[in-house]
């Protein structure tokens, strides 16, 4: 059932972005940041890894996972740490998703040229 | 003469004398690909960057235009010229080797109404024998500069609008030629409050309805002594927008006019949703579809006008509204 | 008179066709949920094998990176998004051709101001605000785990 589920839930938070495409003037960028952010902010509130027993990889692999994952960092980190965790925690635990953006996006900028579109 | 508010009718003779256009593949595959001097199929152009590129392709058509007109590089006085690069890249870049005089020029896509106009008025005074105008735009170098890096994955809205990959050149001379520059309309910036990039056409319509309604004025003539009245690029929005401004103020020109947006692609079959823009846009349909059809007669007198939207990624993220601008140029055929 | 000018950006949205948002939402919806699907089935997968759930996801996240600045390499991604839209600018993959993509664009302008300044130009905004809004939240938390 966790596939159904997975397919539902990743598929609805995107259908329901698609809105904020099509009838604002947002840009990707922008839509981009209020997912992190939400997540983030339903990480705090704790319903965001109900979300993900639920669905999944349909809660973890849209963006708004992020928000989540950096606040669940930030949270082990200050458990751990105390006051430096709210320093340490967020890059620590978003660490694999941006550093594997970074290192497979430059390795590609070795790799290929630009595209035209046609 | 100057006339009216903003326009200058030509006693001089101001001929065109030669004339070139080069595209890129989509364009060549569009409705007037067999118009087209030269369709080049490498993106690139033979370059290594789409600013390269672009540059490339200017120089391939100062080349051709001044072959068309039977000149040598010499005989050129001045290069009108511009594109919409930072700081005019592509243009500096491509006409470098040419020793020839430059005035580097930005309207955004307007540029080649302010070439012709700026090479028709130096000419006019005496000032050269024969100038060379010309713009281009690339589809590359326009998505890196004003939207996103090729490779990233966004939609267009259907009010989107397709940088042309191509531009033109004329050659302007006081002595022999098919057609004649008889008159000019400079454009004012008309700014409606407009801000959404992505809609193009309804930035630069109110500028290209102001530049059309004072020409008629200026000029104290009818829509209807024109043949045909060609905007830019407003594509199929922006075109709806001139006609309701137009009509809005008592003239009726949806009979007589044609936007090169929209004529340029096939929006069914080549996916541009509302037409094209680009200052190689009106550039190119100029020096094929319109010259080639005042060279043969059969249109007599076009109001070309080039229509501009003037922001940069700057203005637009401070906020900022779009003003557009549009310049219009009488040409008058010489074919009795 | 001038009634056009005096509501312009209504009547400009009055002229302005719209696509049309049920099927744009979807697309989004299928592409995304197969995103997301295909995302489980490498968890799944990797549980398997006999990795640790938290060692598994990792994983995913690592293999979908990678196939995603694989596809914008090869021009593929694009496309796609072209189809799906938010489908797929939502999921991590729509991350990976954020930094890809800018970062294959601006090659031509060096290694540090082409591709090392330009690479977090589209999703450099995520990572601060990310950042920030988790670290706001934890100094909130912070402050109740003191009191």
């Amino acid at each position: 059932m966790i596939y159904l589920n997975a397919f539902l839930i990743g598929g609805l938070i995107c259908a329901l972005t698609q809105i904020l495409i099509d009838k604002t003037k947002l840009m990707p960028g922008r839509i981009m940041v209020m997912l992190v952010v939400l997540g983030s902010i339903f990480g705090a509130i704790g319903w965001y890894d109900d979300l993900i027993d639920f669905a999944g990889a349909g809660a973890s692999v849209p963006i708004c996972s992020f928000g989540n994952t950096l606040w669940k960092g930030v949270k082990e980190d200050i458990d751990t740490y105390g006051f430096t965790g709210i320093f340490t925690g967020g890059f620590t635990a978003g660490a694999i998703g941006i550093s594997s953006a970074l290192i497979f996006g430059y390795l590609a900028s070795l790799i290929f040229k630009p595209k035209m579109k046609d | 003469m100057f006339l009216g508010s903003a326009s200058v009718s030509f006693d001089e003779d101001i001929f065109i004398q030669g004339y070139a256009s080069v595209v890129g593949k989509k364009e060549g595959e569009g409705p007037l690909g067999n118009l087209f001097g030269e369709v080049v199929t490498d993106p690139m152009f033979g370059g290594d960057s789409w600013e390269d590129a672009e540059s490339q392709l200017q120089m391939k058509l100062v080349t051709a235009a001044i072959k068309d007109s039977g000149l040598k590089d010499s005989d050129i006085r001045y290069i009108f010229a511009g594109d919409l690069l930072g700081q005019l890249i592509a243009t500096s870049f491509g006409v470098k080797n040419f020793n020839i005089p430059l005035f580097g020029l930005y309207g955004a896509c307007s540029t080649m109404g302010e070439a012709l106009s700026l090479g028709s008025v130096s000419l006019a005074a005496g000032c050269a024998e024969h100038v060379l105008c010309m713009t281009s735009s690339h589809f590359g170098g326009a998505e890196k500069t004003f939207r996103f890096p090729l490779d990233y994955g966004s939609q267009r809205k259907f009010s989107a609008t397709w940088t042309v990959t191509g531009g033109g050149a004329v050659v302007l001379g006081t002595a022999g030629g098919f057609a004649k520059i008889t008159g000019i309309t400079t454009g004012r910036i008309v700014d409606y409050g407009y801000k959404d990039k992505e809609n193009m056409g309804a930035c630069m319509a109110p500028a290209a309805a102001d530049t059309i309604l004072r020409n008629l004025e200026d000029f104290n003539i009818a829509p209807d002594s024109y043949d045909r009245i060609i905007t830019g690029d407003l594509g199929l929005i922006g075109q709806r927008i001139l006609l309701d401004l137009l009509e809005e103020k008592g003239y009726s020109i949806s009979n007589l006019h044609m936007d090169c947006g929209i004529e340029i692609f096939d929006g069914h079959t080549q996916d541009t949703h509302a037409g094209a823009s680009g200052c190689g846009c009106s550039a190119s349909v100029l020096c094929s579809l319109i010259l080639k059809n005042i060279r043969d007669g059969i249109w007599k007198k076009v109001l070309f006008v080039p229509t501009g939207a003037l922001f940069s990624p700057v203005s637009s993220n401070e906020g900022d509204s779009i003003p557009g601008i549009a310049h219009a140029v009488v040409i008058e055929s010489e074919c009795r | 008179m001038d009634d056009i000018k005096k509501n312009y950006d209504d009547y400009v949205k009055s002229v302005t066709p719209t696509t049309s948002l049920a099927k744009n939402m979807w697309h989004a919806f299928l592409i995304g949920g197969a995103i997301c699907l295909f995302g489980q089935i490498l968890i799944t997968l990797f549980e398997t094998i006999g990795t640790d759930e938290e060692t598994a996801g990792a994983y995913e996240i690592i293999l979908l990176v990678f196939l995603a600045v694989m596809l914008t390499g090869l021009g593929i991604y694009p496309k796609l998004a072209k189809y799906a839209g938010a489908g797929t600018l939502v999921p991590i993959t729509g991350f990976a051709n954020s930094v890809s993509s800018p970062a294959i664009e601006f090659q031509k302008e060096g290694q540090i101001f082409g591709v090392g300044c330009r690479i977090f130009s589209i999703a450099g905004p995520v990572i601060l605000f990310g950042i920030l809004s988790s670290w706001v939240l934890g100094l909130l938390y912070w402050i109740g785990s003191v009191i």
